[in-house]
């Protein structure tokens, strides 16, 4: 039996066809993934990301024990600012891709992926100090509203249905700030309070939007009204992969590091007294450059590029697709791939039993809602 | 979407329509564009492809998966949908007129008669799902 977000009736009153995802009941288009694509690109769009997993953390050491837990560093993060990166074990391997926020020295939110929400809760709690508290609320909604209109128009939404909203124009990428809760103080909000962060998962400008499960059909049929597209899982595979992230499950697992997998970036080795899970094998990695790679490819020729599909050069295998799609902005299959060691220029790609012309191309592979090569 | 009343269905889900000059057109179903969502390319048969019923014919492709078209009939083809190369999604938003695939001569008179009517192929359809 799947599980339902605030916002089934609503998505079924939007024309949502509904399928299963990770256990959830959630709409893959409303009519047409391709111009729900160009809405965001182009305008702005709304996605229900409420299966996604909130892990609410606080207590004296939490900072601490963050900075032990997670490849990146958020002791380098002040108040009201977040990070994207991995949760790794032992040996590198990605457990989990997550974006961590820091409210204050002790409290912190990390946002993790829904079909991961059981193996990332037992591990951080069999990891987790006597001083720490880790609470995963379960009502709360969360709404992605993404593209060149989102931050504006999403502005206005939540002004229409709630008072006290901050500002949000002048929240930097990758800032969020959390709005007036009447079941908290400034001092203990409750984990219900709402919460805007300039982030998202499309590679437009935008945000991510929680609040409480009650509030969310309002805040959807205000975005509605001003005119946001509601948006499905669909499109929110073809904008992530044309924005070169990364997908858990398919671009990122267990048996790969983030250094193995285009997120190098995303370790922070910078603070040698930073001792955290896997840091042994991601140093080894960095320091001997000798290890697998992400590239980006995009097919020459008609077709579509798949999870699985064998990239050779004159004809050896060198790796494999991870994942791929049909990129509406270019007009072209794109694709992440994951290779034995770095190459530019043509490859070839086994798609249903022939050899396709490809090539690498920059990631991401679209900018500014354009081809950026 | 109603179905045409003069068309004849596979069980693969492909339509076919006789035309006056005994020649007939081929397209796949509502439904079947339906479950393969947004169309991004057609790979349309060759011109003068000689072919078995069942064989495979043709491809449509979507975000989502490619997937096979079945001649439903022996025969040969005639004509395939140019305006498919640059809009695919014609088969979509009008699976039953714009979004004809192709169109084959079949060597043998009648030979829709084998395949279902509009009512059979919602009953099929029904019994799928």
């Amino acid at each position: 039996m799947s599980r339902t977000t605030p916002l089934l009736d609503a998505h079924v009153a939007a024309g949502g066809k509904l399928v299963d995802f990770a256990g959830w009941s959630l709409p893959i288009h409303y009519g047409s993934q391709i111009d729900e694509h160009h809405a965001v690109r182009r305008a702005a769009g709304v996605f229900d990301v409420s299966h996604m997993t909130i892990v609410d953390i606080s207590g004296e050491g939490a900072r601490a024990w963050l900075r032990t837990m997670l490849a990146n560093d958020v002791g380098k993060l002040d108040d009201g600012e977040a990070l994207y990166g991995c949760l790794c074990d032992e040996h590198g391997g990605v457990i989990d891709d997550v974006i961590a926020y820091r409210l204050d020295e002790r409290r912190w939110r990390l946002i993790v992926n829904a079909a991961t929400r059981d193996k990332d809760l037992a591990w951080l709690e069999a990891h987790r100090p006597a001083h720490v508290a880790i609470v995963a609320p379960d009502a709360i909604a969360l709404l992605a509203v993404q593209g060149p209109e989102a931050v504006a128009l999403a502005g206005s939404a939540l002004a229409a249905i709630r008072d006290g909203v901050p500002a949000l124009a002048t929240l930097p990428r990758f800032g969020f700030v959390v709005g007036e809760s009447p079941g908290g103080t400034a001092a203990e909000p409750a984990t219900d309070q709402l919460f805007v962060a300039r982030t998202g998962y499309t590679g437009e400008d935008g945000v991510e939007i929680a609040l409480p499960a009650g509030e969310a059909p309002a805040l959807w049929e205000a975005l509605l009204g001003n005119g946001v597209r509601p948006c499905g899982l669909g499109a929110r595979d073809t904008l992530r992969l044309e924005a070169g992230m990364s997908l858990y499950g398919v671009d990122l697992d267990e048996s790969h590091t983030p250094v193995e997998s285009g997120l190098g970036w995303t370790v922070d080795l910078s603070d040698r007294e930073r001792a955290f899970i896997g840091r042994e094998r991601l140093a080894e990695q960095q320091g001997v450059g000798d290890h697998a790679v992400r590239v980006g490819l995009v097919l020459v020729s008609r077709g579509v590029l798949r999870g699985g599909q064998p990239v050779q050069l004159a004809g050896r295998d060198v790796g494999v697709v991870t994942s791929g799609t049909f990129s509406p902005t270019r007009q072209c299959s794109i694709a992440l791939a994951r290779v034995e060691r770095a190459f530019k220029g043509n490859c070839d790609v086994m798609v249903r039993g022939r050899t396709l012309p490809a090539r690498t191309a920059v990631v991401p592979f679209v900018r500014n809602g354009e081809a950026s090569d | 979407m109603d179905i045409p009343g003069d068309l004849r269905f596979a069980p693969s889900h492909e339509w076919a329509r006789q035309n006056d000059d005994g020649t007939i057109t081929v397209g796949i179903s509502a439904h079947a564009q339906e479950q393969l969502g947004d169309l991004v390319f057609v790979e349309t048969p060759e011109i003068d492809r000689v072919c078995e019923a069942e064989e495979g014919i043709a491809v449509v492709e979507s975000v989502k998966a490619a997937s096979d078209l079945y001649a439903p009939v022996a025969g040969t083809v005639i004509d395939a949908n140019a305006a498919l190369a640059d809009t695919p999604e014609l088969v979509n938003g009008d699976p039953y007129g714009e979004g004809w695939i192709f169109r084959m001569q079949p060597s043998e008179e009648d030979a829709l008669e084998a395949l279902m009517g509009p009512d059979d192929y919602e009953a099929h359809v029904e019994n799928d799902d």
